[in-house]
């Protein structure tokens, strides 16, 4: 925060637009490098490691060029395309989906302290999905739970919006008291999931609750994958539009805003990579919070920068988690879900003191 | 010219509560039009009805021979720019984003190619260049206000709505925001500002339209229209005119000795409230 007016002078101007262009592409690159580096890193440790240049010959050789050492262990290339592979590409795939998610929300609702897992949408989802598992629906084949979590996803951000939203704005307490109570009756409807379902059922919506991205297979990759590309894309388009809804809903519309339009299509977006998220990792909270945030530090607030950059950074993150929850302890798999809310929670709890302090009170 | 914006009959009905009733107004293009009365009587109200963002519960709007409802809301803002009384930001945007997020109506148009002159001009002629790098919600109330005024300049719309934009202004900046604005008129522009000072509204408008309990009592050039008589009836309180160098000066009525005379108020009630940033 710069608090020194800059001297009026028509030179300065031009110059500070291209270093922040240059520093807006140095970021995304940045960014672009650090989930290469991190996906390459976690692909090759876990129970059997293979080295760094393995992993990229492995890569190489199956996009067609013959460069690089492959695998020398003799298990490395299937450990690496049958388990290593689909994991750490989940877990780029469902960071980047909540982080996106988690910027658009607050976009959407002008309140910095939105996010999927937050308001309860991530356990609306949640819900949907672990219904499927009880009563063994299938009527979509592979895609029946990301369809029923995307509806969960769907139904609870209306509910939230609709809830949480007087007078044209969202307050800070209202939105987190309707997280609250959404949270509450989904945790109730699991319980009862819970209750009905027989043994196997019950390991599952467990695992959703905790959120993990062990047993990710190219089935699920292949689901998850469109409808977050998909998803990303749609709010990259939206992007430039929310930087307006930050003047608040009259004055957005003065500058031409179809708010009520956008706001709707952003919420279906954002149900849908919540949705996506959810629906083979269960609920992962806080992603949508932290690196929307720590974008903000670095970059402003602009959404053009805000969605890429959020995408890119919460893909790094669960990369990185993911890697830290399955090596912490040898032998064991960590609950991802355990260790976001870890590091988020005292995070959210930071961030509310902030709000409370520069908003002057719950505004 | 014709009536580039009018209002034909126009009520407003809110929780069974009428809060403007039977509204006839045109503006035409050129002309700063100051609409002023108490508190409650109904000038938001009415400026949100001509701009489009509140529908009538009776009669109608009409912009360029168009119910304004039939306008898309970017037609809209290409047409007319409001400056809302409160200003808010949800997030750290820096000024000179806050201006640039009024040119966004003319993305994608051929106009787009004088964003960058329009930006630095609007932020010269708002005074806020010099705060171009400051971020939005560190400014004080004024400072906001203007930023505000800088991103109405930067729409170039030729209709302008202003709800009480010199508010938090100090005397400097209030004159020199009507200044503009008077520029802004003649230079084509049509300007709806709604005033508390009727001595700016005397000094700066072409018309004074004059509202109480919802109705439009008067409505005329600013020496017909501001009279102590009509004045003293729809405030409730005993106003003088003065006529000053030239300049109608509206002031209130006081009791000698009802205060020390060391203490002098020079503004009303209600710019009392406003003045304190």
């Amino acid at each position: 925060m710069t608090g020194v007016s800059v001297a009026p002078g028509s030179g300065t101007r031009p110059r500070g637009a291209i270093a922040s262009l240059a520093g807006r592409v140095g970021l995304l690159g940045g960014l672009g490098v650090a989930l290469v580096v991190a996906v390459v890193l976690a692909a090759g440790q876990g129970q059997l490691d293979v080295p760094a240049s393995e992993v990229l010959g492995s890569v190489l050789h199956r996009v067609g060029l013959d460069v690089g050492p492959l695998p020398s262990h003799p298990q490395g290339e299937n450990t690496l395309w049958q388990v290593r592979f689909p994991r750490v590409v989940m877990a780029a795939l469902a960071g980047a989906a909540l982080a996106t998610a988690g910027a658009l929300m607050q976009g959407v609702f002008g309140n910095p302290l939105a996010e999927p897992g937050v308001v309860g949408v991530s356990s609306g989802a949640a819900f949907a999905a672990a219904a499927v598992m009880v009563f063994g629906w299938t009527f979509a084949g592979t895609w029946t739970i990301a369809l029923c979590a995307f509806l969960g996803g769907l139904v609870t951000t209306l509910l939230v919006y609709v809830m949480s939203r007087s007078g044209g704005r969202t307050e800070v307490v209202t939105l987190v008291l309707t997280g609250i109570a959404i949270n509450a009756v989904t945790s109730a409807g699991l319980a009862f999931l819970l209750f009905l379902g027989d043994q196997q059922a019950r390991e599952e919506i467990v695992f959703w609750q905790l959120g993990s991205l062990n047993g990710s297979r190219w089935e699920y990759v292949g689901v998850v994958a469109p409808l977050v590309v998909g998803g990303i894309l749609a709010a990259l388009f939206l992007a430039p539009r929310l930087d307006l809804l930050a003047l608040g809903d009259r004055a957005a519309r003065h500058v031409g805003v179809d708010v009520e339009r956008l706001r709707i299509v952003a919420i279906v977006v954002v149900a849908l990579l919540t949705g996506a998220a959810v629906a083979f990792c269960g609920i992962i909270a806080f992603v949508g919070l932290v690196v929307p945030h720590l974008i903000r530090m670095v970059a402003g607030p602009g959404h053009r920068m805000l969605v890429p950059a959020s995408a890119l950074g919460g893909a790094v993150l669960l990369v990185l988690a993911d890697l830290w929850a399955r090596t912490a302890i040898a032998y064991a798999d960590l609950p991802i879900g355990m260790l976001t809310s870890l590091i988020g929670g005292p995070f959210f709890f930071w961030l509310l003191r902030r709000a409370r302090r520069t908003a002057g009170g719950w505004a | 010219m014709s009536a580039f914006l009018s209002a034909h009959g126009v009520g407003v009905v809110i929780e069974g509560r009428a809060i403007l009733a039977d509204v006839d107004l045109e503006v035409r293009p050129g002309e700063v039009v100051a609409l002023v009365g108490p508190n409650g009587a109904g000038k938001s109200t009415l400026l949100g009805v001509l701009s489009g963002d509140l529908g009538p519960s009776e009669g109608h709007v009409e912009l360029g021979g168009r119910r304004i409802t039939k306008h898309s809301a970017k037609d809209l803002a290409r047409q007319r720019g409001v400056q809302l009384q409160k200003q808010g930001l949800a997030f750290g945007f820096r000024v000179e984003e806050v201006v640039r997020m009024g040119r966004s109506p003319w993305y994608r148009t051929p106009a787009a190619d004088r964003d960058e002159e329009v930006v630095e001009e609007s932020l010269g002629r708002a005074d806020v260049a010099g705060l171009a790098e400051r971020l939005f919600p560190t400014l004080s109330g004024g400072e906001q206000a203007r930023t505000s005024f800088a991103r109405l300049l930067a729409q170039e719309t030729p209709l302008m709505f202003l709800d009480e934009p010199t508010a938090a202004l100090d005397i400097r900046h209030q004159e020199q925001l009507l200044g503009v604005v008077r520029e802004a008129a003649e230079a084509g522009a049509a300007v709806v500002v709604v005033l508390h000072d009727l001595s700016l509204a005397a000094a700066y408008a072409d018309r004074v339209c004059v509202l109480a309990d919802g109705r439009l009592r008067a409505d005329g050039a600013p020496a017909d229209v501001l009279t102590g008589e009509l004045l003293t009836e729809v405030y409730g309180h005993p106003v003088d005119v003065l006529h000053h160098d030239g300049n109608l000066v509206v002031v209130p009525v006081r009791a000698r000795g009802e205060r020390p005379a060391a203490t002098p108020t020079a503004t009303t009630d209600e710019e009392a409230s406003c003045s304190a940033v």
